[in-house]
């Protein structure tokens, strides 16, 4: 699998992620060395076998839906880049 | 400064000196030495002070927990209340953590001092510890050559001198390999054995915490201590944990050890494979039972691992937004500006790489062929492991393909690089427990030997290791420069 710059925008897009135009040519270059890597695994017919997602074959552990945290906001909010009145303040989503 | 932790813990309780002592004398080292090596990020001084007095207290009281008045280091990746967790990331150079994780939690409670927090590579993703904001660690061995990675600064600390133990993680090998590198004993849980609650998240699937240190005697206490089931990690066991330290000395008469073949295939240094012959032959003489065996997808291990790591990476990554905590860039036009450009100036390299596959991987019209795919050979290869283990009580071999490398020698590849993890992944994504001992040297640096536990067999493996480390006096070498 080789991939283009054009591939790599928009891959760069979805991950939210900005990448400087005069790098793009070497993420190009990385990237597909590494999807070249990844397709060995075609070279196995693994078609009928489970997936395995926890290595342990265990699923989610449930608990009881009760408030168990207390409120730290103002701790929390101490480490934000900006915020206002306990809020969180981004630039204006809607003019 | 060589000391072990069973060492200090000795002294400490006959008196011979304080913990305020030997906390201070570690500040010292780390202040004469750190320059030269970069293991921590943040040395907690004062933190390790005042702890350092409060165990003297305890112990003048007749209390004595597991690690009182202990001196470690932890992994820059476990939150720690009220100081610095960086990651090793510019995201994260002004995260004061607000909590402690499990880890860090336990150690504490079982009186351990915390001297600070070690170097890594970046968010955990590395085989070098070249990917760190804050420079790369050196390798007490030879300071042209890399400690490893992820954990590096932890190993690195450990081998110089400049703390008797240190916390890991181990995601692909990230405990065993710089371990190797470094020269000193490494374990890594099976997944789940502890608690991932505040350890800031790489691969959740292949995530797992564990201890450096001089020996499987001390790992087996520092183990004892992080272990066991946490209702805040959703994919902790709650199987009950074994007393590590009980069994050390029961040695290995009759124990099955077995080889995979694909282990000791073409691309291992053939001076290191020598080394762990010799290692091996010693175990045969305390008894075991040497088998050869075979894990035949071990070749399928790294693409398989790269898929499921980054496709988690990804997802994981995106909590990194420039909004709640972390780095944020300045004067950011919208929204989407304000992500691109503060996830763009906080991530390197490396991690901008992985978030990029992992997020290709995951999307529309992909996912089937790279994440499904992965997961299906992700349970052949832990078939392979159940069926091994049929016929052998534990695995063994290379740590490693080779050596330390040199600082710089495979930066510019990073195909080459990911190639180095060969022996050590497939023990994560089948969730397996492994360690890493030392065993010789090779041009002057640390050879690794690694050993491989069916789940939830840690106990058997420090047993191994102890055994070993009885005949053998690799584990106690010390760095010239740094002795």
């Amino acid at each position: 699998m080789t991939l283009k710059s054009d591939d790599v925008r928009s891959i760069a897009h979805l991950a939210r992620l900005h990448i400087a135009e005069d790098a793009l040519d070497h993420y190009v270059d990385d990237l597909s060395n590494i999807l070249a890597l990844v397709d060995q695994m075609n070279q196995v017919d693994s078609s009928g076998v489970k997936p395995l997602s926890n290595p342990l074959d265990a699923s989610q552990r449930l608990r009881p839906d009760e408030v168990t945290e207390t409120d730290q906001r103002d701790k929390f909010q101490g480490i934000a880049p900006d915020v206002a009145e306990g809020l969180y303040r981004v630039p204006r989503v809607i003019e | 400064m060589s000391m072990t932790v069973t060492e200090i813990r000795r002294g400490l309780s006959n008196g011979e000196f304080s913990s305020s002592e030997i906390t201070q004398d570690y500040l010292a080292r780390i202040g004469r030495h750190n320059p030269a090596l970069n293991c921590f990020i943040s040395v907690t001084e004062d933190i390790a002070l005042a702890q350092a007095q409060a165990a003297d207290e305890a112990l003048a009281r007749g209390e004595s927990a597991l690690l009182t008045g202990v001196p470690l280091a932890h992994k820059d990746l476990f939150c720690t209340d009220g100081v610095r967790t960086s990651c090793a990331s510019r995201m994260l150079d002004n995260f004061i953590a607000p909590y402690d994780a499990t880890v860090v939690e336990r150690i504490r409670e079982a009186g351990a001092v915390m001297l600070g927090k070690t170097n890594m590579d970046e968010f955990a993703m590395g085989s070098s510890n070249e990917n760190s904001w804050y420079g790369n660690v050196a390798n007490p061995w030879n300071t042209a050559h890399v400690p490893g990675g992820s954990s590096g600064g932890s190993a690195a600390a450990v081998a110089a001198g400049l703390a008797p133990a240190a916390t890991g993680t181990d995601t692909g090998g990230s405990i065993r390999q710089p371990a190797a590198f470094c020269g000193v004993t490494g374990i890594k849980p099976t997944y789940g054995r502890v608690s991932r609650y505040g350890m800031i998240a790489f691969a959740s699937s292949l995530d797992q915490g564990g201890p450096f240190a001089r020996s499987a005697e001390d790992c087996a206490l520092l183990l004892q201590a992080m272990a066991g089931f946490d209702p805040r990690d959703s994919t902790s066991s709650n199987s009950a944990t074994q007393d590590y330290s009980a069994g050390l000395e029961q040695g290995v008469e009759g124990l099955r050890i077995g080889l995979p073949k694909e282990y000791f295939a073409e691309g291992l240094d053939s001076r290191l494979a020598a080394v762990i012959e010799t290692a091996i032959g010693e175990l045969r003489k305390q008894g075991a039972e040497i088998r050869d065996i075979s894990l035949p997808n071990t070749g399928l291990s790294i693409p398989t691992y790269y898929v499921v790591a980054m496709a988690e990476c990804s997802s994981n990554l995106s909590r990194f937004d420039g909004v709640r905590f972390g780095h944020r860039c300045d004067n950011p036009v919208d929204l989407e500006d304000l992500y691109k450009r503060s996830r763009g100036e906080g991530f390197g390299e490396e991690v901008k790489r992985r978030i990029l596959i992992g997020t290709y991987a995951l999307s529309a019209g992909y996912y089937d062929a790279y994440y499904l795919k992965a997961q299906q050979l992700r349970r052949m290869i832990k078939d392979d492991f159940q069926q091994a283990f049929d016929s052998v009580d534990l695995i063994l071999g290379p740590t490693t393909p080779e050596v330390a490398f040199a600082i710089g020698a495979k930066t510019d590849d990073p195909v080459s690089m990911y190639l180095q993890d060969i022996y050590t992944i497939s023990l994560n994504l089948a969730g397996l427990p492994g360690m890493s001992v030392p065993v010789g040297f090779v041009d002057g640096l640390p050879v690794g030997m690694q050993l491989i536990g069916n789940y939830f067999d840690e106990a058997l493996l420090l047993r191994v290791a102890h055994s070993y480390q009885q005949v053998s006096d690799w584990h106690l070498q010390t760095p010239g420069d740094f002795s």
